[in-house]
């Protein structure tokens, strides 16, 4: 299969908001759930044991008009929860049985009151993360948070999952864990040939499809991006930061690599991500994936840095690995997490003398030209001054 | 001058009581700033920075630190018109102007030197108590104040009641940081070792106070209210939610404060605004949200002119909720602490806060509910429409929404405000009417 006919099927999954695919897999056998979760982070790997399928929703993009949304929300509050709210409203989600809200922010951890107090009859869960990384104290915590999802998983299907179920189901994502990052790391070897909207929509897709499914996608995309050849051109390598949850708009992510940028690195649906390492398979699968939590995740403005050291040093290490020229520091308006982390990350570029430029943006953006011209000034200064 | 305008003089010049709280609180406060002066000067003196909600102030006092609230320092900078300037200056050096203005108006305050609302040097911080409740803003804030002093932090997450309860791994997990982390910390930066007796000690008081406090908010049960439940209260949480809970002064404070109010019960007087004594009470509010700051006497104004009262607020519950028996409990210091922090109000899920107002309209025989929401704080203000319509639903009385900020003057329109209140004071009476 070629990255093209790969990359149409992503497409029309991030185009399609009544989620058909998910849907597909709902119907196609008696007895199966589907549950969405908000970004950051959950452990798909519960709702994978229990035989269920975890949909991502990252709000309604730049093709939906909200309208009953704006009602639940004032101007001075991000997008996504509005056009969240409008995909429920418009009955794009009403096959979705559980919602799963992680603690990224009060605006999203609001949004799960909001679902419990609009949507009586679906199960809504609040996924308080630890900000404490001992096993102990924050792993104690988090395994106990996971059994509650478990046990309200447990209701939806009425079947118990048991220990080997979630090591079957760490494993699946192991393996997508090793693709994902096969194919950044590809990215980083030969951008000109992994372009960032392939990327992103490469994400996206397993955001809706079973995981197995997108294995399958990744293991075809890699063939197939290594058996191509594209042009390299005499771009800018840059990394985008701050766009965990909000997402912008497709146009927005092709006006950065336009106006001549190779992205290197990026943090968009940062799930697929968020465990730099492997979970162990064997043993309690429940302490394991609380361990890798506390281990391997990635750091982010949604997460506290406990060491003052440590702050900023996945960015530079970022730069290292990807060997990133610049960074383009993109937030959705109104993100206290991406805002307020931003100032801090700016003045430890600014210290090591790594460029960097900042823009907003909202998930329906419509002007990209201003983006564009920014980000192409941005990369020629830094071909001309580096 | 009016009769109630007379009157009101008459009064206040007989309410010596009345003042005798204000003086305490004042002098408290007073107090508090001149120790963080001092520590300005003397490094012996630690100084550990916190936050309202979630403060644990009981323990804090354990290790004879001195303690400093900047959402209190913003709020009070605010009332003196100050917070404008620091807001521009915080913009000026990196901050986005979408982001919550208290973080602003500290970062600002901070960069100009520092100087406290009372005019004073405020002590750079030996530790920064990050306890995380209620609002992921804290986060971030005690993380841009890290970046700028360099300092020790110590983070106490306490998690979210999602599912409108507090479990016992939320419990235990809150415990075991306490011991594990925020102690050793308070530890190593004071040089004093926890002495467990002291903090039930100041846990005793703290009960004591707390239970004279929900006394005063009660009494606006009654006709009239001999408070404001809002503007008034904000002054009477005052001690309750910052530096002082635990302490003598701040049990000496309460129970003074207890016999003003019981007093003013005992004469059926309504109550006193900056302007003296409230006319006849004709609206009976409920409020929803944290006020603005920058403007409170014209936005006060603007209700006790009409003979508004705001009966229950829930803003008065931000830094700690008491009236549904919570209290302070030395037998289980540390459980009590952590079971403390469960409750401030921000640390609610949605529907709890809409049960709370519905039972506050009910309880408080309320003509209905305005809130104000805050275009900084996503923690209040996200989902705040639904509820709106959620009490209209349930009560039938009428709602209202207007926007201000806490501390950023731009977002204070005295004219749009004060519209939406006339307005919605008739909607009120057409209410009334067509019942
Ligand atoms: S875009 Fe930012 S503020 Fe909005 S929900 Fe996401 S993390 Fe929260
Ligand atoms: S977001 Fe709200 S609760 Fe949080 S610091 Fe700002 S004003 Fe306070």
């Amino acid at each position: 299969m070629s990255t093209e006919t790969i990359i149409e099927r992503c497409e029309a999954l991030h185009e399609d908001l009544y989620f058909t695919a998910a849907r597909e897999w709902k119907d196609a056998a008696p007895g199966r759930h589907v549950i969405g979760h908000l970004p950051i982070y959950v452990p798909r790997e519960l709702i994978h044991a229990a035989g269920m399928l975890p949909l991502g929703i990252y709000g309604g993009g730049d093709n939906m008009e909200v309208i009953q949304g704006d009602a639940y929300y004032q101007s001075y509050i991000c997008r996504i929860p509005r056009s969240t709210m409008e995909l429920a409203l418009s009955g794009r989600l009403d096959f979705v049985e559980g919602m799963l809200f992680p603690s990224i922010c009060d605006v999203i951890r609001n949004l799960s009151g909001v679902w419990k107090l609009t949507q009586p009859d679906v199960y809504v869960r609040y996924v308080d993360l630890p900000q404490n990384y001992k096993s102990e104290v924050g792993g104690s915590f988090y395994v106990e948070e996971m059994r509650e999802v478990l046990a309200g998983l447990e209701g939806i299907s009425g079947r118990k999952v048991t220990n080997d179920d979630l090591l079957n189901s760490i494993r699946v994502y192991n393996y997508n864990r090793d693709l994902v990052r096969k194919l950044y790391q590809s990215r980083v070897e030969k951008p000109w040939n992994i372009p960032v909207t392939e990327v992103y929509l490469l994400m996206r897709a397993g955001m809706v499809l079973p995981v197995e499914e997108h294995n399958e996608m990744l293991e075809s995309y890699l063939v197939a991006a290594s058996e191509t050849e594209r042009p390299q051109r005499d771009n800018t390598r840059v990394i985008l930061n701050g766009l965990f949850c909000e997402q912008p708009p497709l146009g927005l992510i092709k006006s950065i690599e336009l106006s001549g940028c190779y992205v290197v690195d990026d943090d968009f649906i940062l799930i697929n991500r968020w465990l730099r390492e492997n979970v162990d398979d064997s043993g309690d699968a429940l302490t394991n994936l609380s361990e890798a939590f506390l281990e391997y995740s990635v750091r982010t403005s949604a997460t506290y840095e406990p060491e003052r050291e440590l702050k900023g040093q996945h960015l530079l290490e970022s730069i290292k690995n990807s060997g990133a020229e610049g960074v383009i520091f993109s937030a959705p308006s109104f993100c206290d997490p991406a805002l307020l982390e931003q100032p801090m990350l700016v003045d430890i570029l600014d210290d090591h003398n790594i460029p960097n430029i900042q823009f907003k943006y909202a998930e329906n953006t419509g002007q990209m030209q201003p983006i564009r011209e920014q980000a192409g000034s941005f990369a020629d200064s830094i071909k001309l001054w580096s | 001058m009016s009769d109630s305008k007379k009157k009101a003089q008459v009064d206040l010049s007989k309410d010596v009581q009345k003042d005798q709280s204000q003086i305490l609180q004042k002098e408290m406060i007073r107090g508090n700033f001149d120790k963080l002066a001092r520590a300005d000067q003397n490094p012996d003196d630690k100084v550990v920075y916190t936050f309202v909600p979630g403060n644990l102030n009981e323990l804090v006092h354990c290790f004879d630190v001195v303690g400093n609230y900047p959402e209190v320092n913003a709020l009070q900078s605010a009332m003196q018109k100050k917070t404008g300037a620091y807001v521009m200056e915080a913009e000026r050096s990196g901050q986005d102007e979408d982001v919550c203005t208290y973080v602003k108006a500290d970062l600002g305050m901070m960069r100009r030197g520092n100087i406290g609302p009372s005019g004073q040097k405020v002590a750079e911080p030996d530790l920064l108590l990050l306890s995380y409740t209620g609002c992921f803003t804290f986060m971030k804030w005690f993380e841009l104040l890290r970046h700028e002093y360099k300092c020790e932090t110590t983070m106490l997450h306490v998690p979210y009641q999602g599912d409108g309860e507090i479990t016992k791994h939320m419990r235990d997990y809150v415990v075991k940081q306490l011991k594990e982390e925020t102690i050793p910390a308070l530890e190593r930066v004071s040089g004093v070792k926890f002495d467990i007796d002291r903090l039930r000690e100041n846990l005793r008081e703290s009960a004591k106070a707390e239970e004279d406090l929900v006394k005063v908010l009660e009494t606006a049960k009654l006709r009239p209210s001999p408070i404001d439940s809002y503007f008034g209260a904000i002054y009477y949480v005052g001690p309750m939610f910052s530096a002082f809970r635990g302490t003598p002064e701040a049990t000496a404070y309460y129970k003074t404060l207890w016999a003003e109010v019981e007093d003013r019960v005992k004469r059926g007087l309504g109550p006193v605004t900056p302007e003296g004594e409230m006319g006849e009470e004709r609206y009976r509010l409920v409020v929803e949200g944290p006020p603005n700051y920058t403007s409170m006497r014209d936005f006060w104004k603007m209700f006790y002119d009409e003979g508004a009262v705001v009966v229950a607020s829930t803003y008065t519950k931000v830094g700690g909720n008491y009236e549904f028996g919570f209290r302070h409990d030395p037998d289980n210091p540390l459980e009590t602490l952590a079971d403390y922090c469960f409750n401030c109000y921000t640390n609610y899920n949605l529907p709890q806060r809409t049960d709370m107002l519905e039972h506050y309209m009910d309880e408080y025989q309320a003509d209905g509910l305005l809130i104000n929401s805050i275009k900084s704080c996503n923690s209040f203000s996200a989902g705040q429409l639904l509820m709106m319509r959620e009490i209209e639903k349930r009560t039938g009385k009428p709602a209202a929404f207007v926007e201000t900020d806490l501390v950023d003057p731009r977002y204070f329109s005295a004219s749009n405000v004060k519209n939406r209140l006339e307005s919605y004071f008739q909607m009120i009476d057409q209410k009334r009417q067509a019942a």
